[in-house]
């Protein structure tokens, strides 16, 4: 975790590991579809291709919409996330700061960061939105 | 411009890192394997059965009749469905489960490559994997499926939360995010011990995570028929269970190497600390098992509310605890004692909430007693 | 071979942006901007910005696509919601026209130079980020609680149309 240490090699040793993951993963996953594709049985029926439902027949689907109490679940999710990518250099570097340069600001910084979020939290809260609608 | 930057690797590394690679799949799969009999046999005996006996010595073999079973049957994509969404999203589900074991290590030195923001790169790359279900919902063209798609975009996002600000406060108490420092970190003591709010909020996340019961309300067969996964069979259905194995065995991986020591124990040195990092994982494996064969299934409003009203708070104050104590450099024991005070409060709302009379029932019955109360005048007037 | 990498990400980048825009499927649109926004992250890590690559995959990759997502399973539409020529398209050709006039000169003018690798390490982000734009820092947390108050109130506004 020391910057100076940064080595070219190793950034591109561990960014192609990352990369090549993803290949690997598609190739087993390929390989086992076209296994599962030779070797199944396919009988194709008009009915076997119908979508499922719970003893009546299948009505033509239409997209149904959700409630728009989902999307505010994902907005939080949102900003819970932004606030995590800030989180993440901080809970690194503000005890080095603090010792190596006596620099107190990240701290009372990120306490204030929090503070604002923790009041958004709250107004959701109050606001009754964290309630599950039907 | 960027001539300069020479992004080299030699040939011998490049093939390392695919054989690396291949063999982490292979691996995973074995252990995906061990996970279903070890599962079926665990959950057998909580419920005082035996559990698979009929293929090879103690079912040993039921996983293979598995595997086999589900390639050899026939992969049914729906004519109504939305085909490429419905052929992408168990591999997209997959592709993340896999891209995390990347940099999970086994011990200092049985990792494919070891990232310097090790915890940043697990988290990131989960988040994708929640894509691919709400997909595979939205794909089918069935109604099931996409409440079940919905219901489970919902849940995963609300416990994302959780586990990061949990996986941030053990960052700050290693002062890394290397998977590899953090263990290390833990050389005097286990952050369990300064941590056990921590671990808690983790396990119950991770559970949530990975759609274990209790928290497997978006795919529960006897409720919406098995939810983003009910168009699905043959290679695909196993994807997506493969992915779920694969994640199950990452959240307990991650439990181990943020707080319970990692590979480190006595006896064993070198390489030979792997066996003590499976055996703690296999432990966490088995009380997820433990869980699933304990408690009833939560409801989604339950869920939900539990999500954003104890875990998001609680592990808010886990990552202001953690801060305090580390800045005005406070004794271990008193982040101890603030996190078991948390750890107590977090109990106690679950202990309250499981034993104070619910309101649904409370509503069923004031509208009873209303029924009969209207009722009663009626046939009271008519005997005067 | 970092020009070929760096090619082939671009390549991929232009080719999900135009799914985006081409695509007749919502949801394949949104699986192109998937595709676009991870390309990116890609690209950062040509540039050595490997904080900011995992940034792209969670906050784009992951949470603001599984916000698109819900969005379009928001829109009330009947039929599986297909995207229609509308009459805005000249708008928004004219503002991406003029998005683009001013991004270009500006990277014309301020030229990077590429000869050595801007390793922007990840202490070296979290140390400037936290003393000398501390100030921003507490402002982008005032900007995430607008942005919140906003979509509760939206949502209960829907609510009550309903």
């Amino acid at each position: 975790m020391t910057p100076d240490t940064f080595s070219v090699e190793l950034f591109t040793q561990n960014w192609t590991a990352v990369a090549l993951s993803a290949v690997v993963a598609a190739m087993a996953i390929g390989g086992m579809f076209a296994a599962s594709r030779m070797l199944s049985a396919r009988r194709h029926s008009e009915e076997k291709l119908t979508t499922y439902e719970c003893g009546i027949p299948p009505s033509p689907y239409t997209w149904s919409n959700i409630n728009v109490r989902f999307y505010i679940f994902a907005i939080l999710f949102l900003i819970f996330d932004v606030e995590a990518v800030f989180l993440f250099p901080w809970a690194v570097i503000f005890m080095q700061e603090k010792i190596n340069e006596a620099n107190t600001l990240p701290f009372y910084a990120m306490m204030m960061f929090l503070g604002v979020l923790a009041f958004a939290i709250i107004y959701a809260w109050k606001k009754g939105v964290l309630e599950w609608q039907k | 411009m960027l001539e300069a930057i020479l992004l080299t690797i030699s040939l011998d590394d490049f093939i390392w890192i695919i054989v690396g690679l291949f063999a982490m799949f292979t691996c995973l799969s074995i252990v995906v394997l061990s996970l279903t009999w070890l599962e079926r046999k665990v959950l057998g005996r909580l419920q005082l059965r035996l559990g698979p006996t009929r293929t090879g010595p103690m079912g040993l073999m039921q996983p293979i009749a598995d595997a086999l079973k589900l390639i050899l049957k026939e992969d049914i994509v729906p004519a109504s469905s939305e085909k490429a969404l419905f052929w992408v999203a168990p591999v997209i589900v997959v592709i993340s489960a896999f891209m995390i074991w990347v940099t999970i290590p086994g011990t200092q030195t049985a990792v494919i490559q070891n990232l310097d923001l090790g915890l940043f790169y697990i988290i990131a790359f989960s988040v994708i994997g929640i894509l691919g279900l709400v997909l595979a919902g939205w794909g089918s063209a069935n109604k099931y499926g996409t409440l079940g798609g919905l219901r489970a975009a919902a849940q995963l996002i609300s416990y994302e939360i959780p586990i990061i600000m949990v996986a941030i406060s053990v960052a700050m108490l290693a002062q890394s995010l290397d998977l590899r420092e953090i263990v290390d970190g833990q050389n005097d003591y286990i952050y369990v011990f300064v941590q056990p709010l921590g671990l808690v909020l983790f396990f119950i996340a991770g559970l949530a995570e990975v759609g274990r019961t209790p928290f497997d309300i978006y795919f529960a067969e006897s409720e919406i028929v098995g939810g983003p996964f009910v168009e699905y069979s043959g290679a695909h259905w196993s994807v997506f269970f493969l992915a779920e194995y694969i994640n199950t065995f990452a959240i307990a991986a991650l439990m181990v190497i943020l707080f319970l020591g990692g590979w480190s124990g006595p006896v064993l040195s070198g390489n030979w600390e792997i066996i003590w990092f499976l055996g703690k994982v296999y432990v966490v494996i088995m009380v997820i098992f433990w869980v699933r064969g304990t408690f009833p299934r939560l409801r989604i409003d339950q869920l939900m509310a539990f999500a954003w009203k104890v875990m998001v708070p609680m592990s808010f104050l886990s990552v202001v605890m953690t801060a305090v104590y580390q800045f005005y450099d406070w004794p271990a024991w008193s982040l101890t004692a603030m996190s078991s005070a948390g750890l107590a409060v977090v109990g106690l709302l679950i202990f309250k909430k499981m034993t104070a009379p619910s309101k649904l029932v409370a509503e069923v019955k004031a509208r009873r007693e209303a029924l009969e109360a209207q009722r009663r005048p009626a046939a009271s007037g008519g005997g005067d | 071979m970092a020009w070929f990498i760096f090619i082939s990400l671009a390549v991929l980048t232009i080719a999900g942006a135009l799914g985006v825009v081409v695509a007749r499927n919502v949801v394949h649109a949104a699986l192109a901007l998937l595709v676009s926004l991870i390309a990116v992250a890609g690209i950062y890590l040509v540039l050595f910005a490997e904080f900011l690559a995992l940034v792209q995959v969670l906050i784009y990759g992951g949470a603001i696509i599984i916000v698109l997502m819900f969005a379009i399973m928001l829109t009330r539409n009947t039929d599986y919601p297909k995207i229609s020529d509308n009459k805005q398209w000249p708008l928004a050709a004219l503002a991406a026209l003029a998005f683009l006039g001013v991004l270009a000169p500006s990277f014309i003018i301020n030229r990077v130079e590429g000869t050595k690798s801007h390793n922007a390490s990840f202490e070296g982000i979290g140390e400037s980020l936290f003393t000398t734009w501390a100030v921003p820092f507490e402002i982008a947390s005032l900007v995430l609680l607008v942005a919140l108050i906003g979509a509760i109130i939206i949502a209960r506004s829907d609510e009550e149309e309903n």
